[in-house]
C-alpha cells in the first residue's frame, strides 16, 4: 500500500515537473514552514497541522514545519508574514474569514491582497440554536421574538466582530430590524458562550456545528439552521436558504503565500496543496475533523475574498465596528 | 455504585502494559515541561497530536491526560527554587516557597507541594469520576454576574492580604487592573491602551508580568543590597524531608486547598488562578504562625499547590461532560479528541464509557508515577540551591529571559519584561506587595467582561447584580471582607478611649 502510494506520488511529481519546467523547485524537495496565525489548539493551528501532516505523508512536501504566532484575530501573524515572506517560495500562512473581520475591526496595516491566496481549503457551517427550554421551536419562531423585540433576544457566540458575531447582525437583518440594535454577548470561543446557552442565560447562539454537536445530538441544545448555503449530510438542522432567509456564511479557511511570488514558485505551491487536497489521506482527515472541503484554486479563491471583504466590511460597519 | 463499576473496569484499561508505559511517558513529559521555561503543557501535546494519530485513542489520550498532570507538578519546582513562576497558576506557591528555599528549607517546601498536589488530585480525580454529571449541572448555572462577584472576593481579599497594609495591596491591586485594560476588548473588539503596538493588542502576557515582576526585580534587588552587605550561599538547614510539624502544619492546607481548587476549577470560566489565590488568603488567615508568611511558611506552599492541582482535575469535569475547554491544555486535549471522531459532550460518558472511565483510572496511576518520580528528585534540586548567590542570579536572569523569548520571540516582549523587572525592583524597594498586580492582570479584564455581559442581559440595568442571590451574597462577602477591617479597628479604638 505504501508503495503504491510512493509510486502514485512519485508519477504526479513527475507530471507536475514536466509542466513546470522553470519551476525554481520540485514538490518532492519543497521545504515548507506554514505560520498558524493563532495559539495552539485552535482551528488555525489545526488546518495548519493537519496540511503538514497530509503533505509530508503524501509526498508533496519534503518537509514542513509550523510555527504559531498568536495574536489579535490573526494580524499578529499576517503583519509578521508580510513583512517576513516577501517573494519567499517556501513560507505559508493560515487564515480564514475571521481574520478578514479582525483586519477590518483592529484598523490592521496589512490585509489579505498583501499576500498571494494560495487555495481556498475548508469552510464549516454555523449554526444557530437555542436552550431546550426555549418557547423557539423553529427558526421562524425566532424571527418572530426578533422582530417583536430586539433588544432582549440577547445572542450568545464568540468574539466580538467574527463571524457568530456577523451571522446573528444578517440574521437580525433579515428579519427587517436594524443590525446595529442586535444584543450580542462576546465570548472567547464555543466553549463560554455554550456554558451560556445551557444556563439558559441568553435567547439564542451561535457557533460552529462542530462545537455543539454533543449537545444538539443530546438534545441540550435545539438546532434551529445552519449558515451553510446547502444541506449538509448528517445535519438535521436545515440551511437558512431553505427557510426563506437569504442568509448564508460559511466558517472558510485558507492558504496564502507571501507577497511578490514568482508565477513559477507559486504554481509549485498550488500544485502542491491542490495535490494534497485531492488525495484520500486529506478526505479522510478533514472526515475525521468534522470539516466540509470547499477547496477553491487560487484564482477563484482571490476573487472570494474580494467579495467576502466586501460584504464582511459592510456588515460590521452596520453594527458600528468599522468605518 | 454504578460509577464504582464503571472504575473498576477503567482500571482494567489502565493498567493494560501499553496504556501504563504511555501514561509513563506523558507524565515524565509532563515533568520536563513544567520545568523547563517557555514549553507549557498546551504546546507539547499540540505537537504530539499529529504523531499519535495513528495511536489509539486510549493510551494517547491517557498519554495527554499524564502530560496534564505533569506539568502541574513542574511547574512549581521553577517557583520555588529559583522564584520563576513558569505558568499563572504557580505564581502564588513561588510567594511562601521560594522563601523557604531561601532560608534553607526548599526541601520540605518542594515535598509538601508534591505531596500535596498527590492529595489534592486524587481527591479531585474521586471528585470527578463520582460528581461530575452533578457539578457541571451548577455550574452551568453560574452566570456573568455570579462570576462578577466571585472575581469581587478574590481582589478584595487578595489586597487585604498582601503587603502592610490594604492601601498599599489596593495600589498594586490598581496597577494590575490598569495592565489589564491594554489590549483587545473582547465584548467590543475595540483596542484599548495599545498605543499602535501590535505587541500590544493581545494584552499582556501573565507569565512575563509574573516572571519579570518576581524573577528579575528580585535579582535587581538582591544585586543592590549585594553592594552593602556579602551574603553567603543559602545553606540547607535541617532535614531536607519534611518534619514532623511540617506534617501537622500541611495536611489541613492539602484539604482546604483542594475543596477551593476542585469546585472552582470545574466552573466553566473558573480557571487555577483565583483559587490559588484564595486558599493562600484562607491559610494566612487560619495559621496559627500568622507571622510567618511573607518569610516562608509551609502552609503558603500546601494550600496554594493543592488548590492548583485540584483546579487541574476540576477543568476535565467541563472538558469531559460538556466539551468544554476551560484552558489551553484542555483546549488542545479536546482538538485530541476530535481528531479520533469522540466529541466530548453529554454523550461520552454514553457512548465511550471504557474510554472515558480509562482515562480517569489512568489519572489516579499518573498521580502515583508523579509522587514517585518527584520525591527522589527533591534532594537532587536543593542541590540548585548551594550554588553562590551571584551565579544562582545570573542564571536565574538567563533562565527567566529564555523563558520569555522561548514562548513569545519578539523584542517587545522582552522589553516588557525588563521595564517589569525593573517595576519590581521599585515594588520591592519601597514596600508595595507584588502579588496583586499579577491578580489584577488575570482578573481584572474577566471581571470586565462578566460585569458587562451580566450588564447586557439586563439591558444596563444594575440591579440584576443584587437579584441573583448567589451574586448578591457573594456581593456582601467581599464588602464585609473590605470593612470589617476598619471597623474592628474603629472599634478597639473605641474600647480604648473608654477605658
Amino acid at each position: 500500500m505504501t508503495y503504491l502510494r510512493s509510486g502514485l506520488a512519485s508519477a504526479w511529481l513527475m507530471a507536475a515537473a514536466a509542466i513546470l519546467p522553470l519551476s525554481s523547485a520540485h514538490a518532492e524537495d519543497l521545504e515548507i514552514s506554514i505560520i498558524a496565525p493563532a495559539g495552539a489548539g485552535g482551528g488555525w493551528d489545526s488546518a495548519a497541522r493537519s496540511l503538514q501532516d497530509v503533505m509530508m505523508k503524501t509526498g508533496n512536501a519534503h518537509s514542513v514545519q509550523v510555527m504559531n504566532v498568536p495574536g489579535a484575530g490573526g494580524t499578529v501573524g499576517l503583519a509578521q508574514f508580510v513583512q517576513g515572506a516577501k517573494g519567499s517560495p517556501d513560507q505559508m500562512l493560515v487564515g480564514g474569514i475571521t481574520m478578514v473581520g479582525a483586519i477590518i475591526t483592529n484598523k490592521a496595516p496589512y490585509n489579505l491582497s498583501n499576500v498571494t491566496p494560495i487555495a481556498r481549503l475548508t469552510g464549516d457551517p454555523l449554526v444557530v440554536v437555542v436552550p431546550a427550554s426555549s418557547p423557539y421551536k423553529t427558526m421562524a419562531d425566532l424571527m418572530e421574538g426578533i422582530k417583536k423585540d430586539v433588544a432582549h433576544t440577547i445572542w450568545a457566540g464568540g468574539s466580538a466582530g467574527g463571524a457568530d458575531h456577523i451571522l446573528a447582525a444578517l440574521v437580525t437583518q433579515a428579519a427587517g430590524v436594524d443590525p446595529a440594535k442586535v444584543n450580542y454577548v462576546a465570548y472567547s470561543g464555543g466553549g463560554e458562550s455554550l456554558a451560556a446557552m445551557l444556563g439558559g442565560q441568553v435567547t439564542a447562539g451561535v457557533s460552529g456545528y462542530g462545537e455543539w454537536q454533543g449537545q444538539i445530538e443530546s438534545g441540550d441544545l435545539r438546532a434551529l439552521a445552519i449558515s451553510y448555503p446547502e444541506p449538509i449530510e448528517g445535519i438535521a438542522a436545515q440551511p437558512l436558504k431553505a427557510q426563506g432567509i437569504d442568509v448564508e456564511l460559511v466558517n472558510w479557511r485558507g492558504i496564502f503565500a507571501g507577497p511578490e511570488l514568482a508565477d513559477a514558485d507559486k504554481a509549485v505551491l498550488e500544485t502542491a496543496v491542490q495535490k494534497t487536497v485531492e488525495s484520500p489521506e486529506w478526505k479522510e482527515l478533514i472526515k475525521a475533523k468534522g470539516w466540509s472541503d470547499y477547496y477553491a484554486p487560487s484564482a477563484e479563491f482571490t476573487s472570494f475574498i474580494a467579495s467576502e471583504d466586501a460584504r464582511v466590511h459592510g456588515v460590521l460597519k452596520s453594527i458600528g465596528l468599522a468605518e | 455504585m454504578d460509577s464504582l463499576i464503571h472504575l473498576m473496569h477503567g482500571f482494567g484499561t489502565a493498567l493494560d502494559p501499553m496504556n501504563l508505559a504511555f501514561a509513563a511517558i506523558g507524565v515524565l513529559l509532563g515533568t520536563a515541561v513544567g520545568v523547563l521555561p517557555g514549553i507549557g503543557p498546551a504546546l507539547t501535546v499540540a505537537l504530539l497530536l499529529p504523531i499519535t494519530f495513528k495511536l489509539d485513542p486510549g493510551g494517547s489520550l491517557i498519554m495527554f491526560a499524564g502530560i496534564y498532570y505533569g506539568g502541574m507538578y513542574g511547574g512549581s519546582t521553577t517557583a520555588i527554587l529559583l522564584n520563576t513562576p513558569g505558568e499563572s497558576a504557580s505564581v502564588v506557591t513561588a510567594l511562601e516557597g521560594n522563601q523557604m528555599a531561601r532560608r534553607g528549607r526548599g526541601g520540605p517546601a518542594l515535598a509538601t507541594a508534591a505531596i500535596g498536589s498527590f492529595v489534592a488530585a486524587l481527591i479531585a480525580t474521586a471528585g470527578l469520576a463520582f460528581f461530575a454529571p452533578i457539578l457541571v449541572k451548577v455550574a452551568v448555572k453560574f452566570g456573568p454576574w455570579d462570576y462578577f462577584g466571585l472575581m469581587l472576593i478574590a481582589f478584595v481579599t487578595v489586597s487585604a492580604t498582601f503587603g502592610s497594609s490594604p492601601l498599599r495591596g489596593l495600589t498594586s491591586l490598581g496597577i494590575g487592573l490598569w495592565l489589564g485594560l491594554i489590549g483587545i476588548d473582547q465584548l467590543s473588539g475595540q483596542t484599548r491602551l495599545s498605543f499602535g503596538v501590535p505587541n500590544l493588542l493581545d494584552g499582556i502576557e501573565v507569565t512575563t508580568l509574573a516572571v519579570g515582576l518576581f524573577a528579575l526585580g528580585e535579582a535587581l534587588f538582591v544585586a543592590s543590597r549585594h553592594l552593602f552587605n556579602d551574603e553567603k550561599p543559602m545553606a540547607i538547614k535541617g532535614s531536607i524531608w519534611m518534619s514532623r510539624e511540617d506534617w501537622k502544619r500541611s495536611w489541613k492546607p492539602w484539604l482546604r486547598g483542594t475543596l477551593v481548587g476542585f469546585p472552582i476549577g470545574a466552573l466553566p470560566a473558573g480557571g487555577a488562578e483565583i483559587p490559588t489565590f484564595l486558599s493562600y488568603t484562607m491559610e494566612r488567615k487560619l495559621s496559627t504562625k500568622p507571622e510567618e508568611f511573607g518569610q516562608g511558611a509551609i502552609e503558603g506552599v500546601a494550600g496554594p499547590e493543592a488548590a492548583n492541582n485540584a483546579s487541574a482535575a476540576g477543568t476535565l469535569v467541563p472538558l469531559l461532560t460538556l466539551g468544554l475547554p476551560t484552558s489551553a491544555t484542555a483546549a488542545v486535549m479536546l482538538a485530541g479528541f476530535q481528531q479520533y471522531n469522540l466529541q466530548p459532550g453529554p454523550l461520552l460518558f454514553v457512548q465511550h464509557p471504557a474510554l472515558v472511565w480509562g482515562l480517569v483510572a489512568s489519572l489516579f496511576i499518573a498521580n502515583v508515577m508523579l509522587l514517585v518520580l518527584n520525591l527522589p528528585l527533591v534532594g537532587l534540586w536543593v542541590r540548585l540551591l548551594k550554588i553562590p548567590l551571584p551565579w544562582l542570579y545570573a542564571g536565574i536572569l538567563v533562565f527567566a529571559c529564555m523563558g520569555t523569548i522561548a514562548a513569545n520571540p519578539s523584542v517587545v516582549e522582552l522589553m516588557m519584561l525588563v521595564g517589569f523587572g525593573f517595576l519590581g525592583f521599585l515594588m520591592r524597594r519601597y514596600d508595595y506587595p507584588i502579588a496583586p498586580v499579577v491578580v489584577g492582570l488575570i482578573l481584572g479584564p474577566l471581571a470586565d467582561s462578566q460585569l458587562r455581559r451580566a450588564l447586557q442581559m439586563s439591558l444596563g440595568d444594575p440591579m440584576i447584580l443584587l437579584q441573583h442571590p448567589g451574586s448578591a451574597s457573594m456581593i456582601a462577602i467581599a464588602t464585609l471582607a473590605l470593612i470589617a477591617p476598619f471597623l474592628f479597628k474603629g472599634l478597639a479604638r473605641f474600647r480604648q478611649d473608654e477605658d
